[in-house]
């Protein structure tokens, strides 16, 4: 394999990925993303040099629309959802200490 | 007779003929879930009360001529990635379990004002993950052909659920083949149609620049129709094409005199089951003996379309999926420390294997060092790409190749490795990078009876052609 996966970059990915693995899953984690980034090293096998990169097929620009409010007052139902909620509002653990 | 073993088109003609009542379709496809459903898994949740509520409805707006259209009235199954208002939408995760959705996706409420009566959600791979419907958090479908086997996936529960009967058709969502491997696994047709046709809003994202709802049905006249009712230009979703040809029903003409087809030696190497072969190249031989002009050529960058699409897909699964988090919506963890501990054990616990391994892969390859390498390289690659289609597509109307290189694998086959799986794509994949329409018809059966579906992939915006073609050969195909 050429691409070995350290812990420090597994700890590193995790955080961005905000995901907590355990041991198990880390090893893993370091094997499965090895195997795949070696996979896709073949792309550098591709003379890409003054290939712009494409995000989207069409030529789109930003789509605006009038700054106007269309929805109607849902606040209820979709607090019906939140796993927690206080007062009308998303209820979370304590941000600011 | 069942109402189930009609095509869409066929039951709503006789609902429309007052020989079948809109009651009468919904509780035809009940009972066909209730005597298979225990063996072949292909929902996540059946809403029998509703689907019976919504049939007098709709039966009422077809007698006072409010609903004329060729839908009206028919049972429809909706892959469980499209949020329905009121209606639990799971995405096939533990993450989602619990969630109602307060609006329903676009593509879903034009069903439903073209009278669909909606029966369920259907199962599927964990956010659309994974290309055998497995890595549902609700269990495996079985593939209905033989339940031995999987149906393909993600869009596994639509198309099983299409091939037992337990609907009469389904909408399902194609980011990387998730509607035509399926299709071509359990023997019916599927269309994913051109990037932007058909509006994304309400659709859970799994690789937005990729994904598209699309038809999964009996035959392509049914697809055509339902794609018709399905594709809208949308304000809400800022990819959405304004399109003024979606008149795709014009396009069921048995007739491909002079079509030009080109079939890709490179859809034609190593890896491809010899059965598989033979029945996609005798396909091309049925539309060649109806006029078409069939012939080989050289598509190229073939084996770099699936590390692009990993890399492309799995980027933007990692940003998509950053909303889970247990605060809005979804699962939340009973222990925690403070709010970084709550987001990273919500997302731990709620997430299944396959997503993680995706997450992680995404936020590496657009982690600080690694984006120009990995994730720009990819979107390079992908312009590459594109540009060899625009290439091929100025000397064909259609491309025709298979749609996955094997028949359905056995279960418990295919997730053990990863990268194997991945290589199943390599037909559908490049479809999904160029934004192309792309169309499975069941062309036959390998000697153990698992179907083997036909892919027809056009040039964006040009559904019409693939329509025409895969039309022509099912005419073909009935008479024999």
């Amino acid at each position: 394999m050429a691409n070995i996966i350290s812990d420090e970059t597994i700890e590193y990915v995790g955080i961005l990925a905000k995901l907590e693995l355990s041991e198990e899953e880390k090893e893993q984690a370091k094997k499965d993303m090895g195997s795949m980034l070696d996979y896709i090293d073949q792309l550098n096998e591709l003379d890409t040099m003054g290939v712009e990169p494409m995000s989207h097929i069409f030529p789109v620009n930003n789509v605006f629309r009038e700054d106007v409010v269309t929805n109607g007052d849902d606040r209820d139902e979709i607090l019906a959802n939140a796993p927690a909620k206080k007062d009308g509002a998303f209820k979370v653990p304590k941000t600011v200490e | 007779m069942n109402s189930m073993d009609l095509t869409a088109v066929g039951l709503g003609r006789k609902i429309k003929a007052k020989e079948i009542s809109v009651e009468q379709a919904v509780k035809d496809a009940l009972e066909q879930i209730r005597q298979s459903e225990e063996v072949y898994n292909c929902y996540v949740t059946v809403d029998e009360e509703g689907a019976l509520a919504q049939a007098k409805k709709v039966q009422g707006l077809i007698g006072d001529g409010t609903l004329t259209g060729p839908l009206a009235g028919v049972p429809v199954a909706i892959k469980d990635n499209m949020c329905t208002r009121g209606l639990r939408t799971t995405c096939s995760s533990k993450i989602l379990d619990n969630f109602i959705p307060t609006y329903t996706a676009q593509a879903v409420e034009n069903l439903e004002a073209a009278g669909a009566v909606i029966l369920g959600k259907t199962n599927m791979d964990e956010f659309a993950m994974g290309s055998t419907t497995e890595t549902s958090a609700y269990g495996p479908t079985k593939n209905p052909r033989n339940p031995q086997h999987v149906p393909g996936g993600s869009s596994g529960g639509s198309c099983a659920a299409v091939a037992a009967k337990e609907c009469s058709y389904a909408l399902g969502s194609d980011t990387g083949g998730s509607i035509r491997q399926p299709s071509s696994f359990c023997g019916v047709t599927g269309i994913k149609p051109t990037y932007g046709t058909v509006s994304r809003y309400g659709l859970i994202a799994y690789g937005s620049s990729l994904d598209q709802i699309g038809p999964v049905a009996k035959d392509v006249t049914d697809c055509a129709t339902i794609l018709e009712v399905i594709s809208s230009y949308d304000k809400k979703d800022s990819t959405s094409v304004e399109r003024k040809d979606c008149k795709f029903t014009e396009a069921l003409v048995d007739d491909v005199k002079g079509m030009r087809i080109g079939i890709p030696k490179d859809y034609f190497g190593e890896g491809l089951d010899r059965e598989v072969k033979e029945a996609v190249l005798a396909a091309a031989k049925v539309l060649e003996a109806k006029g078409a002009v069939v012939e080989e050529f050289d598509l190229s960058l073939v084996d770099y379309a699936i590390p692009a699409y990993y890399t492309i897909a799995s980027a933007e699964a990692s940003s998509n999926l950053s909303r889970f988090d247990g605060v809005k919506y979804g699962y939340r963890a009973k222990e925690y420390e403070g709010l970084h501990s709550m987001y990273k054990k919500s997302r731990s616990e709620g997430f299944g294997p396959e997503v993680k391994r995706r997450i992680m892969l995404g936020s590496f390859v657009l982690s600080s060092g690694y984006y120009d390498a990995y994730y720009l390289k990819a979107l390079r690659t992908k312009a590459l790409i594109k540009k060899a289609f625009d290439k091929a597509f100025e000397k064909y109307d259609v491309i025709l190749g298979p749609a996955a290189p094997t028949t359905a694998p056995k279960l418990g086959e295919s997730l053990s490795d990863p990268l194997k799986m991945y290589l199943g794509d390599i037909y559908t994949i490049s479809v999904n990078l160029a934004g192309l329409p792309g169309m499975t018809v069941p062309c036959g059966t390998d000697s153990k009876g698992l179907p083997i579906g036909l892919q027809l992939i056009g040039d964006c915006f040009r559904e019409h052609n693939i329509i025409r073609a895969g039309y022509a050969y099912e005419c073909s195909r009935e008479a024999k």
